[in-house]
């Protein structure tokens, strides 16, 4: 079954608050992904100006985080909401914390971005698989949104899903830039700012996979956070 | 081990204590429907009550739950035209067989209403009135019991040393307070609370529900509630009852986080209309 409920509530302005609440929620979404969009395509392009336009968007990040917590606490205040209203606040007080911190991985990748570029005049082509990983967990993170967007659960296990792959492709990107370090000792330092960047884009698709298992909650009433998929998919697949 | 199986080890051993498998039954009930004349109030009512728990019916005006919990210690009786059917098990037996002594049953299943109703005596009097009945004449052996009622419903330390003033000259809470001290000064196994906190303000109803909690170690206790935040704080099982079915019965924190069915669903949110 699923467990949302998307009829209306006696009262109104409730409704209102929730649609609200779930409107921010996207709002803040919408701009964490132009800013891992961003960050990446500075990177790749060696953009300074872009890497600073960047970082300097993330306190608007910052700033939509406070007031979706304290519309939160407003509604646990005066509506006391139970049931699915109560998983909805849960799940959006946890998705936005996740989303801040996408927010705070995009602007290391900028700063990344920026230092290359202050060093060097060019991305170098050996760096190709940083946009490979750049690209899957920007996915991630807008096939995420969606999913909360439409509450649509199969979607959710997906990202949850493809956090392995991003793990996987982390891996291969730090073997293969060790091996350039060693190759050529007088690049550590510039190396070592795109493993930095690498890292960023692994921990974003940790935080993408995190809001994809705050979905699975909210529609389904289950925490599923560090149980094994199979499982999950076979217990949801006996309540239908 | 994998993490996954550590994770849900922990978590499980962490829970242990709050584990109910092992609760004993105090109440069965089985097929009950109630009818008052043609119309019929209950609609085929099947669950078990545990010991020493509180449980809650929630519902809209008018769907049985306080007809149910009159059933429990038979107060439908008094009404004319009332037909029931099915039964009600305590202690392998029927508390609607024929030959049951009601007012032994009372006894056993006491019973506290929505407006606190003293009798129009004083403090000691009202607590002792049942004591009486029972037999009990000796005044230290009343002094005692009542004493202790009192301190089981937390109002010995507000009225100790005014027992013989009249009751209605007590506060609504002190006086809901002093019918439960009422209730429970002939012991019995079972408290019905119909509504007790409706008619009280917000501290008093604190006090009423702390005292709840603090009964339910040696009572099972059954109350209706209009107030569903009440139901969430003080029950450990809740009923949603709907136009004389129960819809849906578990755990509180089950029905208030993630109910099966999708009318509790819309009563608890509000949605209900």
């Amino acid at each position: 079954m699923d467990n949302t409920n998307n009829s209306q509530h006696i009262s109104h302005k409730f409704d209102q608050e929730m649609e609200d609440l779930r409107n921010k929620v996207l709002k803040m979404g919408g701009l964490v992904e132009q800013q891992i969009g961003g960050a990446i395509e500075a990177l790749q392009s060696v953009n300074a100006i872009g890497a600073e336009e960047i970082i300097l968007r993330d306190h608007k990040v910052n700033a939509l985080e406070v007031i979706i917590d304290e519309a939160c606490t407003q509604i646990l205040a005066r509506r006391q909401p139970a049931a699915s209203d109560l998983r909805m606040v849960v799940a959006v007080i946890k998705t936005i914390t996740d989303l801040e911190r996408i927010g705070d991985e995009a602007e290391k990748i900028a700063k990344m971005a920026l230092n290359i570029a202050e060093e060097d005049a060019g991305f170098n082509s050996r760096y190709s698989g940083i946009s490979h990983l750049g690209n899957h967990v920007h996915k991630m993170v807008h096939d995420v949104l969606d999913a909360y967007a439409r509450q649509d659960v199969d979607a959710a296990i997906k990202v949850v899903r493809a956090d392995d792959k991003a793990d996987v492709e982390y891996q291969d990107l730090i073997r293969l830039l060790i091996t350039f370090m060693m190759e050529d000792p007088r690049r550590i330092s510039e190396v070592l700012d795109v493993i930095w960047a690498a890292r960023a884009l692994e921990r974003i698709g940790d935080h993408a996979k995190n809001i994809g298992e705050y979905v699975i909650y909210l529609v389904k009433g289950k925490d599923v956070r560090h149980l094994d998929l199979d499982e999950v998919e076979k217990i949801f697949s006996l309540d239908n | 081990m994998s993490e996954a199986i550590t994770t849900k080890i922990d978590s499980a051993l962490f829970t242990a204590n709050e584990s109910e498998e092992d609760t004993e039954i105090c109440m069965d009930v089985n097929n009950l429907s109630l009818y008052y004349g043609e119309a019929q109030a209950l609609k085929d009512i099947n669950f078990k009550l545990k010991k020493n728990k509180v449980t809650a019916f929630i519902g809209p005006s008018g769907c049985g739950k306080s007809t149910l919990l009159r059933c429990f210690n038979r107060m439908n009786d008094l009404v004319d035209s009332v037909k029931v059917e099915g039964e009600i098990i305590l202690d392998n037996e029927n508390i609607y067989a024929p030959g049951v002594d009601v007012t032994s049953l009372r006894q056993r299943v006491g019973m506290v209403f929505q407006k606190p109703n003293p009798f129009p005596m004083s403090i000691f009097e009202n607590v002792a009135y049942g004591l009486r009945l029972q037999g009990f004449k000796k005044r230290r052996l009343l002094e005692e019991k009542v004493e202790w009622a009192l301190k089981g419903a937390a109002l010995w330390d507000e009225v100790k040393d005014r027992l013989d003033e009249s009751a209605l000259g007590m506060s609504g809470g002190q006086q809901q307070r002093l019918v439960i001290a009422r209730a429970i000064a002939i012991e019995p196994e079972i408290i019905l609370l119909d509504e007790p906190a409706s008619a009280l303000d917000p501290i008093s109803t604190l006090k009423i529900e702390e005292l709840i909690y603090e009964l339910k170690s040696n009572y099972t206790i059954l109350i209706v509630t209009h107030n569903m935040q009440q139901a969430a704080r003080v029950s450990d099982e809740t009923a949603f009852m709907y136009m004389g079915e129960m819809i849906e019965f578990g755990n509180t924190n089950t029905i208030f986080t993630n109910p099966a069915k999708k009318q509790t669903e819309d009563y608890i949110t509000g949605r209900y209309g």
